[in-house]
């Protein structure tokens, strides 16, 4: 589903304005503008620290932002509590109450609404059968797998009948294969209910495969808010670049203009790239991103290697074999890492060494330019 | 087969220190319950027998004429009063702490002061509080009695404890299972009685064990407090200066088995609790669903 496809009838839309949040004298997010459309997977993503978390309990109501409001489906819902916004929030370790059963955990919202026992337990069942878990509801959450667990969290969550599920690293606990299953699962589930999912992650391949809207975050404000496709293919900063990964990113100083390209300095070596139409000034920051797997790698040894257009030279510095890919990595005049992804047939068919002499180049089409202000920062 | 066997657990063999230290353990264990064992055998002396070894037949005289009143003193009425003072100080010590360790999870203005202050009393020697609560209650003219002063002397001591104990139980007491409460639309009362006194309850447990048994065997606080009517451990002292018969180590048998009947109480429910929470988990593969 693209985000916003149905964007008059899925509720849970979210607009975040102008929100800082401090505590003592550390920003935790600063001044930040984001509007999530409702239904949609929304991934927040950046490493420890960068504000995610802060951000999703600042919208499940269990912080209030120092600065800024926080607006669901355009109404303002700071100071009001969590059930009353229409959110509801699956934590980090699900935080299942260990002496409930399971039933008891899901039915926890109703039982403290007043619903009598009977109708409690009925919908509690009813809710665990959607997870697939009703075979379960007898069991303490002890006695389930981690996987288990999030089933039950999940239900515990939905009872509520939220407009908006926040998802606090909901798949950090759990082992590699578990987790690609669990991550299929979330996504089937927002989409049966047709609510807005906000997963915090700091894995970037799960914000990709899950997310209609990615949101790349660093120290406190938002690098990039984008599609998963446009963020992985158009990354705006270096920064989302790097975090993304899968590219190679070239800044520099502008050397020299010439028609259609420019030779920067990155600071150890120079490089001539392609540019767009209105060339940089000469002394300006510019940058580039360059797909890992766009990038043909050449094997003729000795050959001159960095005034030619859109290439670079270099020794390979390490193989590393992937399955349907290897990744290579080059180390350039410069002492620094660029990678190239090849096919493995291609590269079986005429293989490399380490410590071959190597160059590497791309088609102009494929030079990504990054934003002017972000390469300078 | 090649290479060094896989290390297997050797049973049997164990080391020279082992032993030592088995040994050092069981004279330790002798020392401990060595003498008090001497009580309770001569506590089944015979009618006709003595205050020490040997033993002249078998019986439970002795047992019976601890309740005869006119022989060893007021006996029943002490054991009645010390359990009583001893629920008194256990009701009194958990509803205090409890609300105690809630209110340290926030740092007040002043709690590290007020924190220090009451782990100050732990340190006092209990006779000199209870003369101190003694004399005060004799400067405003008020009776001392077991249940007003003594009680208030034993709480002196219970409730630093009670405060410690709390203290580690909230220290691991993970503050999302309030906030996913608070997350479920529960107000802050049902997330106290829902959520946390349930997640609590074996350390709630161990407080109250802790305020029964260290009231039930109080002395020095309550000597000086307790008024006309004497507790338990006093009646005890009493009749070591005035009873020459195996009744007195009757009454040691009988306390010792109303301690242990606390603790096997107390113990036993913790520990019911924490295996009813910690079942193993089922195998991930068996999870059905979605497989």
């Amino acid at each position: 589903m693209e985000p916003g496809k149905n964007s008059a009838s899925a509720r849970g839309a979210i607009e975040l304005v102008s929100v800082t949040k401090r505590f003592g004298d550390t920003v935790a997010v600063r001044n930040i503008d984001l509007k999530i459309p409702g239904g949609a997977y929304c991934c927040l993503l950046g490493p420890s620290g960068c504000g995610k978390t802060t951000i999703l309990r600042m919208i499940a109501g269990h912080e209030d932002p120092t600065d800024g409001d926080v607006l669901i489906d355009n109404e303002n819902v700071v100071g009001k509590a969590p059930v009353e916004r229409g959110t509801a929030m699956m934590f980090q370790s699900y935080a299942l109450f260990p002496h409930l059963t399971c039933r008891d955990n899901v039915a926890f919202n109703l039982k403290v609404r007043g619903v009598a026992k009977a109708e409690r337990q009925e919908r509690a069942l009813e809710m665990l059968a959607r997870v697939r878990m009703r075979e379960f509801a007898d069991r303490l959450p002890a006695q389930l797998s981690g996987g288990q667990q999030q089933r039950i969290a999940l239900a515990r969550s939905l009872i509520t009948n939220p407009r908006v599920l926040l998802l606090d690293e909901p798949l950090s606990a759990l082992d590699e294969f578990l987790r690609l299953q669990m991550r299929g699962e979330l996504k089937r589930i927002q989409t049966e209910f047709g609510i807005s999912f906000i997963h915090v992650t700091h894995t970037q391949m799960e914000a990709i495969a899950l997310a209609d809207m990615v949101v790349v975050m660093d120290q406190g404000r938002i690098e990039q808010a984008d599609s998963a496709r446009h963020v992985f293919e158009r990354p705006r900063t270096p920064y989302v670049a790097r975090f993304i990964g899968g590219q190679n990113v070239m800044t520099g100083k502008v050397l020299e203009r010439r028609s259609g390209a420019v030779l920067i300095d990155t600071g150890g070596k120079q490089l001539l790239v392609s540019a767009p139409e209105t060339l940089p000034e000469i002394g300006a920051s510019f940058g580039i991103a360059v797909r890992r797997d766009r990038v043909r790698l050449q094997r003729s040894e000795g050959a001159p290697a960095g005034s030619t257009l859109n290439s670079i030279g270099g020794r390979v510095s390490a193989l590393e074999y992937q399955g349907s890919w290897l990744k290579i990595t080059i180390e350039d005049a410069g002492g620094e890492d660029f990678v190239v992804n090849e096919a493995d047939s291609t590269f079986f068919a005429t293989p490399v060494e380490v410590g071959d002499i190597v160059s590497a180049s791309w088609a102009p089409e494929e030079v990504h330019y990054l934003s002017a202000a972000s390469v300078s920062r | 087969m090649a290479g060094p066997a896989p290390a297997q657990p050797q049973f049997g063999k164990r080391p020279k220190s082992f032993y030592f230290l088995a040994g050092f353990f069981a004279l330790f264990v002798a020392f401990l319950y060595g003498p008090m064992s001497a009580i309770y055998i001569l506590s089944f002396q015979g009618p006709t027998g003595g205050l020490t070894f040997p033993m002249r037949g078998v019986s439970l005289h002795w047992f019976h004429a601890l309740f005869a009143q006119e022989r060893t003193g007021d006996f029943a009425g002490a054991f009645a009063r010390s359990l009583l003072l001893a629920a008194l100080v256990l009701s009194v010590t958990v509803v205090m702490s409890i609300l105690a360790g809630m209110a340290f999870r926030r740092r007040f203005f002043g709690s590290t002061f007020v924190f220090y202050l009451a782990i100050a009393s732990l340190i006092m020697p209990g006779i000199l509080v209870g003369l101190g609560i003694g004399l005060t209650f004799q400067l405003f003219e008020i009776q001392t009695s077991w249940f007003t002063s003594a009680l208030g002397a034993q709480l002196t001591w219970t409730l630093p404890f009670g405060l410690l104990i709390m203290f580690a139980v909230l220290s691991r007491f993970n503050r999302a299972f309030e906030e996913a409460g608070r997350d479920l639309g529960a107000s802050n009362w049902q997330i106290f009685w829902l959520v946390v006194v349930p997640i609590l309850l074996p350390g709630i447990i161990g407080v109250a064990l802790f305020g029964f048994t260290l009231s039930y065997d109080e002395f020095p606080r309550t000597l000086l407090t307790a008024g006309a009517q004497n507790t338990l451990p006093m009646e005890i002292w009493g009749m070591t200066t005035n009873v020459t018969s195996p009744a007195l180590y009757a009454l040691g048998t009988v306390t010792t088995v109303v301690s242990f009947i606390a603790i096997t109480l107390a113990l036993g429910s913790i520990a019911l609790i924490q295996r009813r929470r910690a079942r193993r988990p089922a195998p991930e593969t068996q999870s059905g669903p979605a497989a």
